[in-house]
């Protein structure tokens, strides 16, 4: 069950209409290594994880989905107004002949979101070695995104993201060494 | 303290037909070193300042883009 406030994780600016930057960012909507494949991801693995990292695949989970909800924000602004002109200009006239200014669940290049992008091996180690990766992959796609818009206000919310990848990346690395524990044996020194 | 990029340099072609990029970065941020993160690390002064970096802890924070980006080594 969910509860939901009705707020964002951390304040979304934009100070520039530049709808090309939202075609940067919808790559972390409906990318493969976006937020919305992240957040099925480990809601997804969580079922079959052992009990000790069962809370921090669920609570990982959820913050995900507050980031896409600020990605999404993100792009809805930087779209709401734009001209069928500038949306030519920022070259996200295929996007407009089929969504119109309508989020969609897509990558940059404009290809659809799919289940493929994400996996279930039911290894423990496995699964948490893909989203160690996943977080990684996450923030290197962040930083690609900076390196490519110049509007600060933005930047600073994609920074904060970025941020959060690294977090959620070490607590993925401590969820490993909490499995690779050897439980119940007698320990001598 | 470990650094938060790494520095390489490409070979460079007199061919190449781009201006070359002759020092390439990499971010090797904290994570990467940290292991299981130890107790009672100091936090941020206040919660304003850790909402703005993103996180509780000094330590788990990793800039970007390089803030030393630009700059000489000796500068």
């Amino acid at each position: 069950m969910f509860y939901y406030e009705k707020k964002l994780q951390y304040p979304v600016r934009v100070s520039t209409c530049n709808p090309m930057l939202a075609k940067f960012l919808i790559e972390q909507y409906g990318g493969a290594d976006g937020e919305l494949a992240a957040a099925l991801r480990y809601m997804n693995q969580r079922y079959s994880i052992p009990n000790k990292v069962i809370g921090l695949l669920n609570d990982i989970a959820m913050e995900e989905f507050s980031h896409l909800e600020m990605i999404a924000t993100m792009v809805y602004k930087l779209t709401k107004d734009a001209t069928p002109e500038q949306i030519k200009a920022a070259g996200i006239a295929d996007h407009y002949v089929d969504h119109d200014r309508a989020l969609f669940y897509h990558n940059a290049a404009g290809v659809p979101f799919t289940a493929t992008y994400i996996q279930a091996k039911g290894d423990p180690i496995a699964d948490l070695y893909e989203d160690i990766a996943a977080e990684e992959k996450a923030r290197a796609t962040y930083q690609w995104i900076i390196d490519l818009s110049d509007d600060p206000d933005l930047n600073d919310g994609l920074k904060f993201l970025r941020e959060r990848e690294v977090v959620h990346s070490q607590r993925f690395r401590e969820a490993v060494e909490i499995l690779k524990e050897e439980q119940g044996k007698k320990k001598f020194f | 303290m470990f650094s938060q990029f790494r520095y390489w340099k490409p070979y460079i072609s007199p061919f190449d037909p781009c201006k070359p990029i002759r020092v390439k970065s990499y971010s090797t941020p904290p994570q990467l070193f940290m292991g299981f993160q130890p107790p009672g690390l100091p936090q941020f002064q206040t919660p304003h300042q850790a909402l703005m970096h993103g996180t509780l802890w000094p330590a788990l924070f990793s800039p970007y883009p390089d803030p030393k980006k630009g700059v000489k080594p000796n500068d």
